[in-house]
């Protein structure tokens, strides 16, 4: 029971860094109808620069200090100079052009890094355990990574809803041409959201510092989640990759966990190990595929 | 000086003695590593070939096409492990056997990358655009994940062929034997690839990729040709795979990476998309480049990077486009 | 009276608030031009959108030469004899005006699971391709690119591929638009030929060539079917005077 709550505990982090990286991502996907795979080297950014400012200044919160406007500064100076120009272009020329902002982003963080990679503690005041349910001790770092990713969750809902700079990157969603027509400026509009969704994988990536190994490429693994949680929450939807980001995360996780034993019920433990792994790296495919069917277009897709 | 179409056949011919004549001119100065080397080339150059069929001519931007060339290879390694072994590949619900004979292994690759082309495809094909660049590439990545989990053939560490496969007549062990019957089967390849394109099928191909809903409208049942289509260029990729496990004689998950078909897509953008000849031109220069710039430096990747970006910004038409001229564009 | 080749039935549409189609009917007769007018924003694309299968109606029926076809997709209305001549941007750019046509001709012409011949050289869809070509008057230009082409000659072209799939029905959508006072002359001329052979439903703003051609025009407004009838009698219909004419046509 106890092993249960405290995998459905993992799944949510899993499911609120993945919210992180995939509701930037998809605004950028929705809005600026481009498709951009180097997403994840500002979530790589993110950790670097994180770990480094950490380890120099002995403060995790320095770390994120400094890391956020790198991430969002980096990711808007990179919309200027390459996105920008892409945005009118054939998909393939926006995959071709974002992949080699990875291959760039890749060598220079070993370049500049090397190739070890680089580890970051979690901060001595969130290393205990809390008890968030009496009697479930779950790890107080892990726990406020959930207490940031439900923070940005509500931010991005009240900008989106009670703000004039959240309406209008909703109107720019619904209608490019109307939007600018109505003296939004769109230019800046995309920028600016740009640089929001860098920003929130560059938190998603100093906070999974502690957690993962920061080591070039490991925006890539998660990009592959990212896309999933995109493609089940539906194009253009920050509800949709909450949603998303919950299920993935969850199903991952549980899946993980829980599989082996499952499959041990039937087979031998060899055997069921051996399969269970395999299930379990599947899951989230199979779940995407399975959704796919059901829903083409997502589950809460953006526009009707 | 002379007629675009003149100066393309003259270029096409030049490429194809050169080909030809590789092996032996490369043992005269004393350097055989270049067999294997261009046999790799023309390799990847048979996988790029059937991405253009779909990308360049298809306009399906497939970011999983790799999981093609990695389940070739697998199936190829696979078939030579069990072989080896003596064990059955599966006893249930019928026996298997393993086998090092490409005349057995090579058709189990393409009909394996076939089937499993025609389930991606019917589910992927539903879908467009973005949508389908990110399913195309999950998929693959599943693919990955299950092979790196799968334990019995080496997991992440992948799986070594004790040889190459054997066919009659031919020792495949001999790197120029081995090399001619990839330039013959990619030479073949693209003399079907060429008919493909100009036939009826070919025609709905290029104008579903124009203009989908008007091909629908003039009544063509679009998704069915498009999934032929994909189904094809997932068994020639296939193909590609049954021969890179022969060439290297190792396979491992990495062969089936959504990097890797990032790889292969960048062979086409650069060598000319929708051209057939293009992509050929694209795997040599890409795969000499990597050769090339590793000699000078380990971060080639740094400038590759940005030049990509330059090409694809500045010169959409690839090479094949400045050489032949830009007659035969699809845009 | 002549039989009726399409029916429209309580066709309604909705986009989200918007309702683009309200319970509208409609008759099409074997061998008329039927004209469909009525302000911007009345739902007449919405309306030939429905027609052509571009779009599913939310609620309503379409029989077409006696069978329904309401929710049937795209390509099978094309079989059945139901073409669309779209607006502009719906020919082939990058491939040569014969290109075009050919294709429009092979999606008729069987299935097109042919993987060898080269179908540019098919005699079984050349045969067909010099009465399209000069059908629309295009047999000059048959090598260029259809990008290349003027406004007015991709028109021809576009009502060309729509007339290569031999059609009982063709809906023409504002052929016109965009066009000088030469060339409307010169498609009010195709069009009238075209009578002889295939029934017409003719979306148009341009009221003296609705006048001229049209044997029953219907009169559209925020989604709802005003009036049917002959131009004389939609000149002279009060509601249709108030609501859209006004003073414009005596």
């Amino acid at each position: 029971m106890l092993l249960i709550i405290e995998q459905v505990l993992n799944g949510l982090q899993l499911g609120i860094m993945l919210f992180l990286m995939s509701a930037g991502l998809t605004l950028v996907f929705g809005i600026m109808q481009v498709i951009n795979l180097a997403h994840g080297s500002f979530y790589m950014l993110g950790a670097f620069v994180g770990a480094t400012v950490t380890a120099c200044t002995g403060s995790f919160l320095a770390g994120i200090a400094v890391a956020l406007p790198a991430a969002a500064l980096a990711g808007m100076l990179v919309e200027a100079l390459v996105l920008r120009r892409l945005y009118k272009k054939d998909h393939v020329d926006q995959v071709l052009a974002t992949f080699g902002l990875i291959m760039f982003f890749n060598e220079a963080t070993r370049m500049i890094w090397g190739r070890q990679p680089l580890f970051m503690d979690v901060p001595p005041w969130l290393s205990g355990s809390i008890e968030i349910i009496p009697g479930v001790p779950y790890p107080s770092y892990r726990v406020a990574v959930i207490g940031v990713g439900a923070l940005v969750a509500l931010f991005l809902y009240i900008l989106f809803t009670h703000t004039r700079i959240g309406m209008q990157i909703r109107a720019g969603a619904s209608n490019r041409e109307m939007a600018g027509a109505l003296g939004i400026n769109i230019k800046m509009l995309y920028t600016l959201v740009f640089g929001l969704g860098t920003l929130l994988a560059g938190l998603a990536g100093v906070m999974a510092g502690p957690i993962l190994a920061v080591e070039a490429g490991m925006g890539e693994s998660i990009l592959i989640l990212t896309f999933v949680v995109i493609v089940i929450g539906g194009i253009g939807s920050v509800r949709g990759a909450l949603v998303g980001a919950l299920l993935v995360g969850m199903v991952d996780t549980l899946g993980r966990a829980f599989l082996p034993a499952l499959f041990r019920l039937f087979l031998s433990p060899a055997y069921a190990d051996g399969v269970a792994a395999s299930m379990a790296s599947m899951s989230i495919y199979i779940l995407m595929a399975a959704i796919l069917v059901w829903r083409p277009r997502g589950l809460l897709p953006a526009h009707a | 000086m002379f007629r675009q179409s003149t100066r393309k056949i003259l270029f096409l011919a030049a490429g194809a003695l050169f080909l030809l004549l590789l092996p032996p001119v490369a043992k005269l100065v004393g350097e055989p590593y270049f067999i294997s080397l261009f046999s790799r080339i023309l390799i990847y150059a048979l996988a790029a070939v059937s991405l253009d069929l779909i990308l360049g001519y298809g306009g399906m931007v497939s970011l999983g096409h790799a999981a093609f060339f990695g389940i070739g290879a697998y199936v190829v390694s696979i078939f030579a492990f069990h072989g080896f072994e003596g064990s059955p590949i599966i006893s249930w619900p019928f026996t298997l056997h393993g086998q090092t004979s490409g005349l057995v292994a090579w058709p189990a690759a393409i009909l394996a990358c076939a089937l499993l082309a025609a389930i991606i495809g019917a589910l992927s094909l539903r879908t467009s655009g973005m949508h389908f660049i990110m399913i195309t590439l999950a998929f693959a990545q599943m693919l990955y994940y299950f092979f790196v989990s799968l334990e019995a053939y080496g997991g992440d560490d992948g799986l070594s062929l004790f040889s190459r496969n054997t066919l009659p007549g031919l020792d495949l062990g001999d790197d120029t034997h081995f090399y001619y019957l990839c330039l013959a089967l990619l030479f073949t390849f693209l003399f079907i690839a060429w008919r493909l394109v100009h036939s009826r099928f070919g025609m709905v191909i290029r104008g579903s990729r124009e203009n989908e809903k008007r091909m629908q409208a003039l009544g063509f049942p679009t998704f069915r040709y498009k999934l032929v289509c994909f189904i094809i260029a997932g068994a020639a990729a296939g193909l590609a795979g049954a021969l890179i496990a022969n060439q290297t004689e190792y396979v491992s998950p990495g062969l089936m990476h959504w990097t890797r078909s990032g790889e292969i897509l960048i062979m086409v953008l650069l060598g000319g998309m929708g051209t057939l000849f293009g992509p050929v031109l694209g795997a040599a220069t890409f795969l000499l480049l990597e050769e090339v710039l590793a000699i000078y430096t380990e971060h080639w990747m740094f400038y590759l990077g940005p030049f990509l970006i330059v090409v694809v910004l500045f010169a959409k038409h690839g090479i094949y486009g400045i050489i032949a001229g830009r007659e035969e564009k699809h845009g | 009276m002549a039989e009726i080749l399409l029916r429209a039935q309580d066709l309604s549409k909705s986009f989200g608030a918007v309702q683009a189609c309200r319970n509208l009917s409609l008759d099409i007769a074997t061998g008329e031009i039927h004209a469909l007018i009525g302000p911007n924003g009345a739902g007449k694309t919405t309306l030939l959108n429905q027609l052509s299968g571009d779009l599913m109606p939310d609620s309503g029926h379409i029989f077409f030469n006696g069978k329904e076809i309401s929710r049937l997709p795209l390509h099978k209305r094309a079989h059945l004899g139901l073409s669309r001549a779209y607006q502009i941007t719906s020919i082939f750019p990058h491939l040569s005006v014969e290109e075009n046509l050919l294709l429009a001709i092979q999606a008729h012409s069987g299935h097109s699971f042919r993987f060898w011949k080269n179908a540019a050289t098919d005699p079984q869809l050349q045969a067909q391709l010099i009465p399209a070509l000069e059908q629309v008057g295009l047999a000059e230009r048959a090598g260029e690119r259809a990008g290349s082409l003027s406004h007015g000659e991709k028109r021809q072209l576009e009502v060309g591929m729509a007339l290569a799939c031999k059609p009982k029905l063709l809906l023409l959508d504002e052929p016109m638009a965009g066009m000088g006072p030469g060339g409307t002359v010169e498609l009010s001329k195709l069009i009238l030929k075209l009578k002889e052979h295939v029934t017409i439903l003719l979306v148009e703003h341009d009221m003296n060539a609705i006048f001229a051609l049209a044997d029953r025009i219907t009169v559209l407004v925020y989604g709802e079917a005003i009036a049917t009838g002959t131009p004389e009698q939609i000149r002279s219909d009060p509601a249709v005077r108030q609501a859209y004419l006004g003073d414009e046509v005596q």
